[in-house]
C-alpha cells in the first residue's frame, strides 16, 4: 500500500482545460472519494492516476515513485470500471487470473491469490460461469476480485455502484467499506452520489469544473463548507441560501428585514453576503425570516415545508411529524443559532470568530 | 407480429429463389452420376439404376493431377482466409484504436480498394509477379487474393471493433497486457463472429476464381481445381462425365469450410462484458 500525491496536475483536450492545477495527497491506507457533478473532471482525474489518460503537465507519485509517464500496468494500480469491463469470453476464474498469467506469476501463486479473492468475495459458486450468466451485483464482485488479485498499491473505483439497483447499491456500499477495513488498502473512489461519498470516505474531494473546491472529512464538509458550491452540493436536501446584509459591527446579518445574530472574524467586510442554513437546522416559529408556504411534503417521520421568501427565494424547512400548515400561510423561518453559514461575494466562506 | 399471410408470401418467395439458385447445382450433381448418353438424352432425369455410371468419378479420382489441383485450391483458399483475417483484423484494430498521422488518409485509401476492381491491374500484377519470379506459384495467388480481399475485411472488422467496449481494452491495459496481447487475447476472440463472416465472404470468390489462376499459375502443377477442370474441356471432345464429377466434388471442400465458419457466426458473444 502506498501514498498517492498529485502535484500541479493540468489536463486539457485541445484548448479546453478539464483539470486545472490539482494538488492532492492521498495518505497510505485511506479511502478518498472524488465527488462532483457530471463533467467536473473527477473521472478524468481518476483515469489520469490510472494512466489511461495522458496528463498535460504536473506529477503523480505512487508510493514515492513518479509514475506520470508510466503505462497503467507499471503503476501498481487496479481499476474497477463503472461498466465492470469483464472479459466476456472467459469464466470468472480466468477473468481474475488473466492479468497475472501475463505478468508471469507462478501458477500456484495465481491459484492462491484467486482463491483468497474468491473467499473474501464469496465467489466460490460462480467460478466457472461466464460474465453473461451473472447478475449485476455478481459482476461487480468479480470486477473487484480482479482488482484484488493484482495486489495493487492503490485501488481505483470509477462509479462502481451506479449500474446497480437501489437495494443492491446499499449492500455493496457496505461490502466495499468492509473490504477497505480488511485490505487496509489505499482507495480512490469516484462517485456523483454524495451519500456514497459521505458513508465511505475518510476524506472527500469535492470537484467542480476541473478544480478542487474543498478537501476534508465528510462531516467537515457538512459543517464547514469552504464555499457556496460545496455548501449546496453536500447535504440532502440542499442548503438554503439567501442574500443578506452583514452589519457594520459584524455581529448580525439582516435578511428580509430581520436581524440574525452571527459571530464572524474581524476581517469580514460588511455589506452584501450570502446566508446559508440547512433545512434540518431551521424551524418554523414566531420569529425569523418571513415567508409563504408553497408546498408541504409529508414523508411520515419528517416533513418538508417549501416556503417562498419575500424576494422569491425558495426556503426548505425540515419539520418533525405532520405539520399543520396550509398553502399560502404566512410563516417565519428561524435558522438555529450556530448553524448559520456566511459566504462573501466570491462565494468563499466568511470564517467565524 | 407479422401477419401469417405476408409471412407465407415471404417464405414462398424465398423458397422459389432457393429452388432457382439450387437448380443448376442439383443438375450438375445429378448428371455427374449418369452415363454420357443419358446426360444428353434425359438431362433432367435423376440417376436411375439403368443410366447410372460412375465413370466420371473414376476418372477424376484416378487422375493424380486432379488431387493436386484440389490441394492447390484448398491451400490458396485457406492461406488467403488466414492472411486476410490476420492482417485485416490488425489493420482494423490499428485504424480504430490508435490516432496517428495519415490515419484518415489510410482509411480512405482502403475504402477506395473496395470500389476499384483488382482485375483492372491485371497487366501490372503479371509484370510484378514475373519480376518477383513467382509465376506458377501458389504464393502469387495468395498474395493477390489477400490484396483483393483486405479492403473489405478491414472495413467490416473496423465496424465490429468499434462495438467492443472501450473499457475492455482499458481493463486489459490495467491488467498489464501489452498492446499485442490485448489484440490477440481480448479483441480477436471477441471478433470471431465478424471474422467468420469475412471468411465466408472471402473464400467463395477465391475458390471459384478462374482469372488469376489462368494468368499467374496456368501450368507446372500449380493449377487450382477450377482451372484444372478445363483439361476435360477440349476443342473437339469434352469429357462431360469427368467435368461434372470434378465440379461436384469441388463443392465439397468449400461447403466444409462454410460449415466450420458459420458455426462461429454466433451473435451476442460480447454480452455480459458490460452492463
Amino acid at each position: 500500500m502506498a501514498e498517492v500525491t498529485i502535484e500541479k496536475l493540468h489536463k486539457s483536450y485541445g484548448t479546453v482545460e478539464v483539470l486545472r492545477d490539482i494538488n492532492l495527497t492521498v495518505s497510505d491506507g485511506s479511502f478518498v472519494v472524488l465527488v462532483g457533478p457530471s463533467g467536473c473532471g473527477k473521472s478524468t482525474l481518476l483515469r489520469s492516476v490510472a494512466g489511461l489518460e495522458p496528463i498535460s503537465s504536473g506529477h503523480i507519485t505512487i508510493g514515492g515513485r513518479d509514475v506520470s509517464a508510466l503505462a497503467p500496468a507499471q503503476r501498481d494500480i487496479a481499476m474497477v470500471f463503472q461498466s465492470y469491463a469483464l472479459y466476456p469470453h472467459m469464466n470468472v476464474e480466468n477473468n481474475m487470473a488473466f492479468g497475472l498469467k501475463f505478468a508471469g506469476t507462478p501458477k500456484d501463486e495465481i491459484a492462491r491469490r484467486v482463491g483468497e479473492a474468491t473467499r473474501i468475495l464469496q465467489l466460490e459458486p460462480l467460478l466457472k460461469r461466464r460474465p453473461k450468466e451473472l447478475s449485476g451485483g455478481q459482476r461487480q464482485r468479480v470486477a473487484i476480485g480482479r482488482a484484488i488479485v493484482r495486489q495493487p498499491k492503490v485501488f481505483l473505483f470509477d462509479e462502481p455502484l451506479s449500474n446497480l439497483d437501489a437495494a443492491l447499491r446499499i449492500n455493496t456500499r457496505v461490502e466495499i467499506a468492509k473490504l477497505h477495513k480488511l485490505l487496509k488498502a489505499t482507495i480512490i473512489y469516484v462517485t456523483h452520489d454524495q451519500v456514497e461519498a459521505m458513508t465511505l470516505a475518510d476524506k472527500i474531494v469535492v470537484m467542480n469544473q476541473g478544480r478542487v473546491e474543498q478537501v476534508g472529512k465528510p462531516l467537515e464538509l457538512y459543517y464547514r463548507p469552504a464555499n457556496l458550491f460545496v455548501a449546496r452540493f453536500i447535504g440532502s436536501p440542499a442548503m438554503n441560501t439567501l442574500t443578506a446584509e452583514l452589519s457594520r459591527d459584524g455581529r448580525s446579518v439582516s435578511v428580509g428585514g430581520v436581524g440574525l445574530p452571527v459571530t464572524v472574524g474581524a476581517a469580514a467586510a460588511p455589506g452584501a453576503v450570502t446566508l446559508g442554513f440547512r433545512p434540518e437546522h431551521c424551524s418554523i416559529g414566531k420569529a425569523g425570516v418571513p415567508a409563504k408556504v408553497d408546498i408541504v411534503e409529508r414523508l411520515g417521520e419528517t416533513g418538508y415545508v417549501h416556503c417562498r421568501a419575500a424576494d422569491g427565494t425558495m426556503i426548505l424547512v425540515e419539520v418533525k411529524g405532520d405539520p399543520e400548515l396550509e398553502q399560502g400561510a404566512d410563516v417565519r423561518v428561524a435558522p438555529a443559532a450556530g448553524h448559520l453559514h456566511l459566504f462573501d461575494g466570491t462565494g468563499a466562506r466568511i470564517p467565524e470568530a | 407480429m407479422r401477419k401469417p399471410v405476408s409471412a407465407f408470401a415471404v417464405h414462398g418467395i424465398l423458397a422459389l429463389y432457393t429452388a432457382l439458385a439450387l437448380f443448376p447445382i442439383v443438375l450438375v450433381i445429378m448428371n455427374s452420376f449418369k452415363a454420357k448418353r443419358a446426360i444428353f438424352n434425359t438431362p433432367l432425369q435423376p440417376p436411375m439404376p439403368w443410366n447410372f455410371d460412375p465413370i466420371g468419378y473414376v476418372k477424376v479420382f484416378g487422375d493424380s493431377a486432379i488431387s493436386t489441383y484440389y490441394m492447390n485450391s484448398i491451400t490458396v483458399t485457406v492461406g488467403t482466409i488466414f492472411f486476410t483475417l490476420l492482417f485485416g483484423a490488425m489493420a482494423a484494430w490499428a485504424l480504430t484504436e490508435y490516432k496517428f498521422r495519415w490515419n484518415t488518409a489510410l482509411a480512405i485509401f482502403l475504402s477506395i480498394g473496395i470500389m476499384v476492381p483488382i482485375r483492372l491491374g491485371s497487366v501490372s500484377i503479371i509484370q510484378l509477379v514475373s519480376e518477383l519470379n513467382l509465376i506458377n506459384t501458389l504464393t502469387a495467388l495468395i498474395l493477390v487474393y489477400v490484396a483483393q480481399n483486405l479492403p473489405l475485411a478491414v472495413f467490416i472488422l473496423s465496424e465490429f471493433i468499434q462495438q467492443i467496449p472501450k473499457d475492455l481494452r482499458e481493463a486489459g491495459r490495467c491488467d498489464g497486457l501489452s498492446e499485442y496481447n490485448i489484440f490477440f487475447f481480448i479483441i480477436l476472440p471477441l471478433l470471431r463472429p465478424a471474422m467468420a463472416t469475412v471468411a465466408v465472404f472471402t473464400m467463395i470468390p477465391v475458390w471459384n476464381d478462374l482469372w488469376f489462376p489462368l494468368l499467374l499459375a496456368p501450368t507446372g502443377g500449380k493449377q487450382t481445381i477450377t482451372l484444372g477442370v478445363q483439361q476435360f474441356l477440349g476443342q473437339y471432345i469434352t469429357d462431360w462425365n469427368a467435368v461434372l464429377a470434378a465440379l461436384s466434388t469441388a463443392i465439397v471442400p468449400v461447403l466444409v469450410l462454410y460449415v466450420i465458419f458459420s458455426r462461429q457466426m454466433i451473435r451476442g458473444l460480447t454480452s455480459g462484458a458490460v452492463k
